[in-house]
């Protein structure tokens, strides 16, 4: 056989197109399932669609409300991808940002800055506080999964599940006991204006400065995990940890250091929502998704930084263009769940894709 | 007055533990046959949902239970064949079958009864010496699936295609069709789970009613050490958790805080996998694929 000297760059193109054919192919697959079911709902496919795109970018502000649904999503996909890159699978994302919300709202509502300072310099100074604390929070949260795997052994996924339940009841009792003006309101005490995040970035809509903080954070993520000696040990283990610790490199260490830099991540999330959206710590009984989100961004993004906000801006989409579906078209939002549940299991079930690849070269050679 | 209480309290834990232990059951299955199975919150989702909708259009609970289980086994088919058919990471099939199940019922319910929030009532399973039927059901089968799991060859066999499925293919045990039987039947019984809480506790589907439930049943598998008798000791001390959290908040108690009692089962499994409140160890070949050798 002839085997021709591959240049770099078609190496490159080739495998961009390796990485993105089955999110394509998962995501194309969810449409499918979700028309069948739009079709079950006794609805017009092609106008719920047209209602779709009409939400999600119909107009200026519309595009800039799905932004909004995509920056928390940018944050959680990058958390989610650089612990998977690791080797660990951090479904905690859910619990760290909640920490994360109360911690933001605690530095944003108790710091006051001196009112003689210039607004500029007091906001960017209080922002920067809030939004730390949010991200200690969320690392200190998921550290605490990392240290029981580095010196206990125990696996990452049940830690982080029972921690996601821990810290719901833990913010509820925090929210219930020391954050609300009073005993009536559901919510916290609002942030200091100082520390809100600025919104209106495109007229009209909520679309705020955290747009810059999560993509300065997929590019720290980038350089982080491909041009810094850190970053190569954090890949190194998760690829090979026998390898790994052979090597030199300590496998216990990168578990905590990976678990803790995903959950700053969470933290991030939990933090700029927080500070640019909700201004407060709202009451909850359930979980606000954008940790689950997160995995299904980080899988079909390929655990790659400029793929997750890719990805993001996808299910971002999916998050606003659904219920805007179900009040313009009737098709009920729950379509969106269903897609979103169907895109992550073809793409997790990736043998499906390599089953079909392989019985289309069996046939091949067969009629050859 | 105290009698009283303990005889509340007896109740409350026994009905609060049914739906945990029935789930753990199948979790246990599952787990021991070497496929981790997060998706027995969905799984349960879906059934309480079908269970009430089998019971709606035919007035039968019996016809409900039977639609809550096989429900609960169709919708863990998905996770078998995702795992054990195309290796796929069974935590992100968990998840992605977690996320489907909130968005199919909701679907279900906006077509079948074109309302949001729940279901019309249905009749009840029956008590029987005041307490649910569904109680003696997942007592009675905890002692079955122990006696399955450590007395009969077919669960050693289960068993060791979970600890090491090497060694058991080598001896002739059918790895791939031993961890269907651990799916499915962790489907037929989480299923079961989702038809007591909606048939069984209450008589109607309330949109997202199961709440965690799903993930407490996994935590009491790892408390109760994958072991039948250990998930029932774990699921009444939930169960106890749960309900003396009930009961403090309506006696207006506030010694200790309900979300405490709330997070209690949670920390305690923590502990426990961290090797504080005795050890507890995995299936070796748990979440592992298991690629034949050709």
């Amino acid at each position: 056989m002839h085997v021709a000297k591959e240049s770099g760059l078609s190496k490159a193109i080739r495998d961009a197109v390796e990485a993105i054919t089955v999110p394509v192919l998962a995501t194309i697959l969810g449409l499918i399932v979700g028309t069948v079911f739009i079709l079950l709902a006794g609805k017009d496919p092609v106008q719920a669609y047209i209602a779709f795109a009409q939400a999600v970018a119909g107009t200026p502000r519309a595009f800039g409300e799905t932004l909004v649904s995509t920056i928390p999503l940018i944050f959680t996909g990058l958390a989610v991808s650089l612990a998977f890159r690791s080797g660990l699978f951090n479904i905690g994302v859910e619990g760290q940002y909640l920490v994360a919300q109360i911690a933001s709202v605690v530095v944003g509502y108790a710091i006051k800055m001196p009112a003689t300072w210039p607004p500029f310099i007091a906001g960017m100074l209080h922002v920067t506080l809030a939004v730390s604390a949010g991200a200690l929070a969320g690392a200190a949260w998921a550290g605490i999964v990392g240290l029981l795997k580095a010196l206990r052994g125990v696996h990452e996924v049940i830690n982080s599940i029972m921690l996601n339940y821990i810290a719901l009841f833990l913010c509820g009792w925090l929210l219930n006991n020391y954050l609300r003006a009073s005993s009536g309101q559901a919510s916290s005490h609002a942030v200091q204006p100082t520390a809100a995040l600025t919104q209106g970035l495109i007229e009209g809509s909520r679309l705020h400065t955290g747009l810059w903080i999560a993509l300065a954070a997929a590019l720290v993520v980038w350089v982080i995990l491909w041009k810094t000696p850190a970053g190569y040990e954090i890949r190194s283990v998760g690829l090979a940890p026998g390898a790994a610790e052979y090597a030199g490199i300590s496998v216990a260490k990168n578990t905590v250091l990976a678990m803790a830099l995903s959950g700053a991540l969470a933290g991030l999330a939990g933090a700029v929502q927080t500070l640019g959206v909700n201004r407060k710590f709202f009451e909850t009984t359930a979980f606000v998704g954008y940790g689950f989100d997160g995995i299904a961004v980080a899988l079909v993004g390929r655990n790659h930084p400029l793929g997750v906000i890719l990805a993001a801006l996808l299910f971002g989409a999916l998050a606003r263009g659904g219920p805007q579906m179900q009040a313009a078209a009737g098709v009920p939002k729950a379509v969106i769940y269903i897609v979103q549940g169907t895109v992550i299991f073809f793409v997790a079930a990736e043998g499906i894709w390599r089953f079909l690849k392989n019985r289309k070269l069996k046939a091949e050679v067969k009629s050859a | 007055m105290t009698l009283a209480l303990v005889g509340i309290l007896v109740t409350a834990t026994l009905r609060a533990a049914t739906p945990l232990l029935l789930a753990a059951l199948g979790g246990i299955f599952s787990e021991r046959s070497g496929v981790v199975n997060i998706a027995l919150e969905g799984i349960m989702l879906v059934s309480s949902f079908v269970a009430v909708w089998a019971n709606f259009v035919t007035g039968s609970w019996v016809v409900g239970i039977l639609g809550g289980v096989v429900a609960g086994v169709l919708y863990s088919g998905l996770h078998a064949v995702a795992s054990i058919r195309f290796k796929a990471d069974q935590t992100v099939s968990g998840v992605a079958l977690n996320l489907a199940a909130v968005g199919l019922t909701e679907f279900l319910l906006n077509r079948v009864w074109g309302q949001g929030g729940g279901s019309p009532a249905v009749n009840r399973v029956p008590d029987l010496f005041g307490l649910n039927l569904f109680v003696y059901v997942a007592f009675a089968l905890a002692l079955v699936a122990h006696w399955a799991l450590f007395k009969t060859s077919w669960g050693l066999r289960l068993r060791a295609v979970g600890e090491h499925p090497l060694a058991a293919d080598t001896v002739g045990v059918n790895v791939a069709k031993m961890r269907y039987w651990g799916v499915l039947l962790s489907g037929a019984l989480a299923g079961l789970a989702g038809a007591s809480l909606s048939i069984g506790l209450l008589s109607r589907f309330v949109h997202g009613m199961t709440a965690g439930k799903g993930f407490i049943a996994l935590a009491a598998v790892i408390f109760g050490k994958w072991n039948p008798l250990g998930a029932i000791a774990a699921t009444l001390l939930f169960g106890v958790s749960e309900s003396l959290g009930t009961i403090f908040q309506t006696l207006g108690v506030t010694a200790i805080p309900t979300q405490f009692f709330g997070m209690a089962p949670y920390f305690l499994t923590m502990l426990a996998l961290a090797g504080f409140v005795g050890r507890s160890t995995a299936p070796a070949a748990s979440g592992v694929p298991y690629e034949k050798a050709h």
